[in-house]
């Protein structure tokens, strides 16, 4: 199963290789990622500069979303639970903002401050739905849905405010973008992002007995207060990691999990490597749409990934109301 | 007799609620222990308390003649398995899954089982009798057969003492008397020490070697069924009319309690009604 993950994952890799605004065949792709001449090129460094960071870092991304998604679904035990939705990507949004108004570099600067901003968004969400310390379905998205509006606010107050040249820069990035990527990029993403989904794999067992209930969960052996704050400091890292440097992608976490363990069940062993090969080939899809839809200039992925996933979150929001 | 289970002065609370109150008693090896007694009464959080999931205030626990505090988490578990009344089933595991999930405390962290898991869990399967249900879905089953997929759970733990918050409540009359069957098995066959909270007093009767009635927390008295199950005893725990005489089954106390209608209808005509 995992084996043809992870050939849909090459299949759509390549495709994001191959399409672009500029044409050309799949051959000579083939032909440049080997090393060989192209005829042209500008080809070559077309594939080599722009779409292989930009595939990678959709991969990588894609994979961390899907991931978010999956362990918030878990630990709260609310199939409907995702970052985006939580107001988490929000919280770490203000935090990114702040620092590139601040004129700090990406990384470390601007990534330390949008951790900070989603582990206080979560913090507050905890306390928010935490009422007698019981997290309850409605209350928790409700809560969320409020800290993620409140959010929505800070960041229009804080565009509004900016005047200069980074306006532009800040609301592309915040509609979800890829387009920057560069391999220098990439290399930190990786660095930073494959250790934690290692971890989170380690912890995937444990994910399946948390979801048996916090009481049965212990009785089995596991420490609740350890586990939950490994698994959401975690998060919140990967989450802020993929804000800091791609701006707000929607619904990702939603959309692949659900679709996942439809597929291959609830086995959280099994759903943590799927969900970093199904989020990375959702995400390769999304922004090989996003560069190849008709129009002028290219359309923000996050657009992409909300278009596709708002639907599907309210479908699942009837569907599990009856 | 070697002790299994053995709590002294115990005392628990929430807040200033006192739940549980210098309790003090010992479950003896192999054992079929119930614990009953009116709602509120602290019959949960004991089980809590004793499963390791609960902390309490002052007294103390030992589990095999070894204190609580000197068990880490996944050596209790291998010792004391737990039923708790409700859980979830929103994200819905096979019967296969849930029952193996047991094998947990035995396993790596990243809980991957080998063949002897595999076995054992069949086993625990077959025990409880939902082998034929080991592909479906937790939530596509009746509560009897999720309860014995519970059940199956706690049993491939391995433990020497299962812990069981009313795993009968909410079941149909068959499937009461065969999960109490199943315990009972469980202790026969491989010796374990089965601790239950109860709040059907007839069935505690009939299966209980050694039964503990609490009531705000206190122990309103302990021994064997004909001995604790005195209408006194149960009237003070209770604080309603009920009436003890031996069941047909045997030399068994069977206890009736007694509708306000028949109190009433007994005043008036100055008759006694008891045998009704």
């Amino acid at each position: 199963m995992s084996l043809l993950f992870g050939v849909v994952l090459c299949i759509s890799a390549a495709f994001g290789l191959s399409l672009g605004s500029s044409r050309n065949s799949f051959q000579e792709m083939i032909r440049s990622v080997m090393g060989k001449e192209t005829a042209d090129p500008m080809i070559s460094a077309i594939i080599w500069k722009i779409r292989l960071p930009r595939v990678l870092m959709a991969a990588l991304v894609g994979a961390a979303l899907a991931l978010g998604g999956l362990v918030f679904q878990a630990l709260l035990r609310n199939p409907l639970a995702e970052p985006y939705i939580l107001g988490i990507s929000g919280g770490s949004a203000i935090g990114a903002i702040l620092g590139i108004l601040m004129g700090l570099s990406r990384f470390p600067g601007v990534g330390l401050l949008a951790f900070l901003g989603s582990l206080s968004t979560l913090a507050m969400i905890l306390l928010m739905a935490s009422g007698k310390g019981m997290l309850k379905k409605d209350s928790l998205l409700l809560s969320g849905v409020m800290i993620n509006a409140f959010c929505g606010a800070v960041i229009m107050f804080l565009v509004s405010i900016t005047q200069d040249a980074r306006l532009h820069n800040i609301i592309f990035w915040l509609m979800g973008d890829l387009s920057l990527a560069d391999l220098h990029q990439v290399g930190i993403l990786a660095a930073l992002l494959i250790p934690c989904f290692a971890l989170l794999f380690w912890l995937s067992h444990t994910m399946n007995l948390l979801l048996m209930g916090k009481e049965m969960a212990q009785s089995m052996g596991v420490n609740i207060v350890a586990a939950t704050v490994y698994l959401l400091s975690i998060t919140s890292f990967i989450v802020s990691v993929t804000v800091s440097h791609c701006g707000l992608l929607g619904f990702v976490g939603l959309v692949m999990p659900h679709l996942l363990r439809m597929l291959l069940g609830s086995d959280h062993r099994i759903l943590v490597p799927a969900c970093i090969l199904g989020g990375g080939t959702y995400m390769i899809l999304c922004d090989l749409l996003a560069r190849s839809l008709p129009g002028q200039g290219e359309i923000p992925v996050g657009v992409i990934t909300a278009l596709f996933g708002a639907p599907l979150f309210i479908f699942l929001l009837l569907k599990s109301k009856t | 007799m070697s002790t299994a289970l053995s709590i002294s002065n115990l005392t628990h609370s929430y807040g200033n609620r006192i739940t549980l109150e210098d309790l003090s008693f010992s479950v003896r090896k192999g054992e079929f222990f119930i614990i009953i007694g009116p709602n509120g009464s602290g019959k949960t959080t004991l089980m809590k308390v004793s499963a390791g999931i609960e902390k309490y205030q002052k007294g103390r626990i030992d589990i095999f003649d070894k204190s609580d505090r000197r068990y880490s988490r996944k050596e209790l578990a291998r010792v004391v398995a737990y039923v708790p009344q409700t859980f979830p089933v929103d994200f819905p595991f096979t019967v296969k899954e849930v029952v193996m999930m047991g094998r947990s405390p035995h396993l790596g962290m990243l809980g991957f089982e080998r063949d002897h898991d595999q076995k054992i869990t069949e086993a625990a399967m077959t025990f409880t009798q939902i082998d034929g249900l080991a592909e479906r879905k937790m939530d596509r089953i009746s509560g009897g057969e999720r309860q014995r997929a519970i059940i199956a759970r706690a049993i491939c733990q391995e433990p020497r003492i299962i812990l069981l918050d009313e795993p009968t409540a909410s079941l149909d009359l068959a499937h009461q008397i065969r999960i109490m069957d199943l315990m009972e098995r469980l202790k026969e066959e491989k010796g374990v020490t089965i601790v239950m909270v109860s709040h059907d007093v007839n069935l505690a009767a009939l299966y209980a070697d050694t039964l503990l009635i609490l009531k705000e927390g206190l122990s309103v008295g302990m021994g064997p069924p004909r001995e604790v199950l005195t209408f006194e005893n149960l009237e003070k725990a209770y604080g309603c009319i009920l009436l003890v005489d031996q069941s047909p089954l045997g030399a068994l106390p069977r206890i009736t309690p007694v509708p306000r209608k028949f109190i009433r209808v007994s005043r008036e005509k100055k008759q006694p009604q008891a045998n009704r």
